[in-house]
């Protein structure tokens, strides 16, 4: 599988690759997450592995890093097999990554989070010194002695990059780089990596912007749900191939995204709605959700709206985009989990609410089927429980939801996540709520459970309830959504639900 | 008859035990980290021997039931004071409990050499409580009383609570799953442990009252050879489960009794009762992990 | 000697085997473990150090005392870093386990009456010049040799903690272990070391007890110091020098009797045993909001 029809003419290789995967294959429980993936990284190139959400891009890169281990498969660094037992190991052959997530800590300096992993004496003056050395180099600015608390995104990640190099990373992989960053920034960033490559080290990107590829990679390799299905150098292939090659469906491209949008059918509000929210709206007599010049902060203090007003209507879906994190305050404000610090908010009476976390903040694991049922309603329960009658709403949820388990007495723990999430949706939904708000709800489930929660989604709108829904995936948004609100610098701006006008709005006002 | 006394004064030792193994499995439940037990049954037990001495004549035999009552709420305000720093200024609890527990030691050894000393004042300990103010023996020849039959009452209480309830069910899930249960629950958590904070409380303050009113009859320095910390082992043991709390602390009650005749009669130390529970709390640990739950409940992050 | 010498020489009595195991738990918490069983590596350590000093002299005494609080926090390693089980119930349980066992072992070896055996304890060294300045001088620099080895250890681990690269390993684990390990550290090697060298001083504190002070073993002797080292580290903030000041305020609270008694005040003396803990809640309550314990303290983070 690793080579495919696609593939155009291999690339001359005259010298050993920097770094090359063969044959990977890695499970995670049953979800087979790669399947005998093989990539080549060559010296002095920026190499873009490109893939749809959950191809398994991230999971191969970290296999190369050391921080998981592939079930099968070999690793070799400048021609050489290598094993890594961890992250240390990689660091070692001069490998640096700078995950989506940075693992810094916020607690030390600048110049305490470079020199983290080292042996012996900390000097930080020395290591001030080599920070200084590698920002100039590379046309970066960091003080050494300020609190990795009080930097922006794009300090961090500048930190990050200096912190590899630091250790001598002459391999650096970058997992989704552009996604914390200001365009200006992604303007910076790649001037950099090109300078670091030209200088004879190694640039890998995951991504799964097709435009950053094209306009900064020199070859690319594509993987779709575990597998290579195309390498080759990025002068060979155009925008079409790749799309086609991520999406797996030729005529899956944005020309038939554009026919699906017009071909939707109302209600759209797009008139109603497009514009910038700050003003107040006219509350329509549907309305389920209307907000009002509302503030709110975070569990960290960090401001996440300013003064925003919007309201959504019964029968409606609207979308949220927002980059990692920063809609979470606002979907548990909306969800009537917390209260805005500024504005007017009203929300219907009952209200359903899917986080992401599933197995922290929607069920207890521990307990069985029944009591996560009745744990829905706990906080306004009174007297006796009547467990037999919750049972008996646990069984018809499980038999109408279609939710695998051995019976409403089973462990909720001991459930597949799309069954606990297929359970959680049919709580939430057995209330008849008027408002459903709903966090990255497919997120790791299967292609079948994902269309099953999809489908309530659809009914639950079509019986009236309005759906509140933040997605990471901006395909599952773009599909849902009536329209989609994007969340950006603490406001909202409202946009057609499409990919490429959701992706625009997002990159637009990033940072 | 030997054999008799030596079964009641396994159960008479079981008592405190079951109580303060209540007491912290209400607590551990609840997502309270109460180690402070000890110092809530101390207090308890000086608050009841104050009462019983105060009013024994006033009240006639009806001074037990104000007695037990005094004891609990003295349980209430001692558990309070570790509840509210915890609410207020984010002290841990696991912290503020022991530090309250070596306070009350001090507290009781004050007043049993101060103002609840005998009239004599040779001897640091209170006058004995009439015995209009003692709790009725249950097997009569026997040291046995009836805080027995308060200790299986409260178990059952409890485990009906846990099991039938709402509030119980409440309770229940925020140990369980503390972020799931104020999410999806929509359970005001903060408010609830305050409340489970000062129920085991009193618990642990009625277990000291018992103490005072069913066994000691008067208020010593060293009134409990740490009840309050072997509760720890006795609801672990008992996974939280109030009626397994009587097993256990109906067990170590006798593991306890056992010790202190094998010192007698065989030089064994009975300090080989403690290790043994800690050995226990460790099994459970182990068999906890194999089963891949390492945790008998999990705590608020 | 004067009532301020007393006062002063009180302070550091009680704050020396406080800071040993104070020091120790810094390090333990700031790797992101809280090791209730610290009371248990106390009282490990006074009876190994109790058993060792009569055949082998106080400092080979001194290091079975640390050896035997390492060997209790060993066993606490194991649950909770291997078996990854919850901190305070195992730190509880393996308190509670020495507690025991070392008054089994006691009595087993010395009797259940525990004659009173008791040993030589560690001679008094007095450092030339500083011994000799007024009223501190003496107080300070006139101690058990093993309280000068506190006054280097604890620049020492300072310096480690901050200017080095383990210490630097050690923090991030405490801060963020995904993190940590993300840069190449091995945070279960890093709190399982931490563990042991808490273990370490514990028993040395245990062994302060009995080799420098006491003389003699008494079962429970640690008398909850464990339980106080553990509240004088969030009093310190998580900062070897702040939880040594920590630990000298306490100290200074306890050693208030004599100030009072020179007084003449007439003040139950349960109120000077009672005093330090009531200021370490109230000193907790005061710090509330302003120090923040280590991001991963006690909990685990996978990666």
């Amino acid at each position: 599988m690793s080579s495919d029809a696609q593939q155009p003419s291999p690339t001359a290789v005259a010298e050993a690759a920097d770094l090359e995967l063969r044959d990977v294959s890695k499970r995670f429980g049953k979800v087979v997450a790669l399947e005998n993936a093989s990539i080549k990284i060559q010296r002095g190139s920026v190499h873009a592995l490109l893939g749809e959400n959950g191809a398994g891009k991230t999971t191969l890169m970290r296999i190369a890093f050391g921080l998981i281990a592939p079930d099968s498969g070999s690793i070799s660094v400048r021609g050489e097999r290598v094993r890594f037992e961890s992250p240390a190991d990689a660091i070692a052959a001069r490998i640096g990554m700078v995950h989506q997530q940075f693992s810094l800590i916020p607690q030390m300096t600048v110049a305490e989070n470079v020199a983290l992993g080292g042996r012996g004496r900390y000097d930080r003056n020395a290591v001030a010194r080599a920070v200084n050395a590698i920002s100039s180099r590379m046309a970066m600015k960091l003080d050494p002695f300020a609190m990795v608390s009080t930097l922006t995104s794009s300090e961090r990640q500048k930190l990050e990059i200096i912190r590899t190099l630091a250790h001598d990373a002459r391999i650096l992989i970058l997992d989704e780089p552009t996604a914390v960053l200001t365009p200006h920034d992604i303007g910076d960033l790649f001037v950099q990596l090109r300078a670091f490559a030209s200088d004879g080290g190694s640039v890998v990107l995951i991504t799964h912007k097709l435009r950053d590829a094209l306009a900064h990679a020199d070859e690319v390799t594509v993987l779709r749900q575990g597998h290579v299905v195309l390498n080759s150098p990025m002068a060979a292939v155009n925008q079409q191939q790749l799309a086609g090659a991520m999406l797996g469906d030729i005529a899956r491209d944005t020309a038939r995204d554009t026919a699906r949008d017009t071909a939707r059918d109302p209600p759209r509000h797009t008139a109603r709605h497009t514009a910038q929210t700050s003003s107040p709206e006219v509350t329509r007599p549907t309305t389920v959700l209307e907000l009002t010049d509302v503030t709110i902060h975070d569990d960290h203090g960090i401001e996440r709206l300013n003064k925003v007003s919007f309201g959504i209507a019964a029968g409606e879906v609207v979308g949220i985009a927002a980059l990692e994190g920063s809609a979470s305050a606002m979907l548990r404000m909306i969800g009537g989990r917390l209260e805005p610090d500024t504005g007017r908010i009203t929300r219907p009476e009952r209200i359903g609410f899917v986080p992401e976390d599933r197995q922290n903040e929607a069920i207890i694991p521990t307990f069985s089927l029944t009591e996560n049922m009745a744990l829905g309603s706990a906080g306004s329960l009174s007297g006796r429980m009547h467990w037999t009658d919750v049972r008996q709403k646990t069984e018809a949820i499980v038999a109408e939801y279609d939710v695998r388990a051995s019976s409403a007495m089973s462990a909720a723990g001991s459930l597949s996540g799309g069954n606990q999430q297929k359970f959680v949706l049919g709580r939430e939904l057995s209330s008849n709520p008027g408002l459903l708000v709903l966090e990255n709800p497919t997120q790791g489930l299967d292609v079948h459970a994902a269309g099953a929660i999809h489908e309530r989604i659809r009914r639950a709108k079509a019986a009236g309830t309005a759906v509140v829904i933040y997605s990471s995936d901006l395909d599952e948004l773009a599909e849902l959504s009536d329209r989609v609100m994007v969340v950006n610098n603490r406001k909202i701006s409202v946009t057609k639900a499409d990919r490429n006008s959701i992706g625009e709005k997002l990159l637009d006002t990033a940072g | 008859m030997a054999a008799l006394a030596l079964f009641a004064d396994a159960l008479v030792r079981a008592i405190p035990l079951i109580l303060t193994g209540l007491a912290v499995a209400l607590a551990f439940r609840g997502g309270v980290l109460n180690l402070g037990a000890e110092g809530q049954l101390i207090v308890g037990a000086a608050a009841s021997a104050a009462v019983s001495i105060r009013w024994e004549h006033a009240l006639g035999s009806a001074v037990i039931i104000f007695a037990l009552i005094g004891g609990a709420l003295a349980g209430v305000i001692w558990a309070a004071i570790a509840a509210e720093l915890k609410r207020r200024f984010s002290v841990l609890e696991i912290i503020s409990t022991i530090m309250l527990n070596f306070i009350a030691i001090h507290l009781v050894s004050f007043l049993v050499r101060g103002p609840m000393q005998e009239p004599t004042h040779i001897y640091p300990q209170t006058p004995s409580i009439a015995a209009s103010a003692r709790l009725p023996l249950v097997i009569q020849g026997t040291r046995l009383h009836a805080g027995l039959i308060i200790a299986l009452a409260l178990a059952g209480i409890l485990y009906w609570i846990f099991r039938d309830t709402a509030a119980g069910f409440r309770i229940r899930a925020v140990g369980a799953g503390p972020r799931a249960a104020q999410s999806a629950g929509l359970i005001d958590i903060d408010w609830l442990s305050w409340k489970v904070f000062l129920c085991s409380g009193a618990i642990a303050g009625l277990a000291g009252a018992i103490e005072v009113n069913g066994v000691t009859f008067a208020l010593y320095e060293n009134i409990s050879p740490g009840y309050g910390y072997t509760a720890i082992a006795v609801a672990l043991i008992a996974a939280l489960n109030p009626l397994g709390v009587i097993a256990s602390g109906l067990f170590f009650g006798a593991l306890e009794t056992g010790a202190i005749a094998l010192q007698r009669d065989f030089a064994i130390p009975s300090s080989i009762a403690s290790m043994t529970e800690a050995l226990f709390i460790l099994a459970t640990l182990v068999l906890g992990s194999i089963r891949g739950r390492s945790l008998l409940f999990s705590r608020r992050e | 000697m004067s009532t301020l010498q007393s006062f002063l020489e009180g302070t550091i009595r009680t704050a020396t085997p406080l800071a040993f195991a104070a020091l120790g738990e810094t390090v333990v918490e700031r790797s992101g473990v809280i090791n209730i069983g610290l009371e248990g590596a106390i009282i490990a350590g006074a009876l190994g150090g109790f058993m060792a000093a009569g055949p082998a002299g106080a400092w080979a005494a001194f290091a079975v005392a640390g050896l035997s609080g390492m060997l209790i926090a060993f066993i606490f390693a194991l649950f909770a870093i291997r078996l990854r089980s919850d901190q305070i119930i195992s730190g509880t349980a393996i308190s509670l386990l020495s507690l025991g066992l070392t008054a089994t072992l006691y009595r087993q070896i010395y009797g259940v009456t525990g004659a009173s055996s008791s040993i030589t304890t560690m001679g008094v060294t007095r450092v030339p010049w500083l011994s000799s300045i007024p009223v501190i001088g003496s107080s300070l620099f006139a101690q058990p040799d093993i309280t000068y080895v506190l006054y280097a250890l604890v620049p020492s681990v300072w310096w480690w903690m901050y200017h080095t690269h383990a210490g630097l390993g050690l923090r991030a684990s405490g801060e963020d272990a995904r993190a940590a390990e993300a840069a190449g550290i091995s945070v279960s090697r890093t709190r399982f070391l931490a563990i042991l060298f808490g273990g370490l001083l514990g028993g040395t504190a245990g062994g302060v007890l009995v080799i420098a002070q006491a003389g003699s073993f008494a079962e429970g002797m640690s008398a909850g110091r464990g339980f106080i080292a553990i509240a004088v580290v969030v009093l310190g903030r998580w900062h070897p020098l702040g939880v040594v000041a920590a630990a000298l305020v306490f100290a200074a609270a306890s050693a208030l009797q004599y100030l009072f008694q020179a007084m003449g005040w007439d003040v139950p003396y349960q109120t000077f045993l009672a005093l330090p803990y009531v200021l370490t809640l109230l000193g907790l309550a005061g710090i509330a909001g302003k120090a923040t314990a280590p991001g991963a303290l006690g909990k685990w983070q996978s990666r």
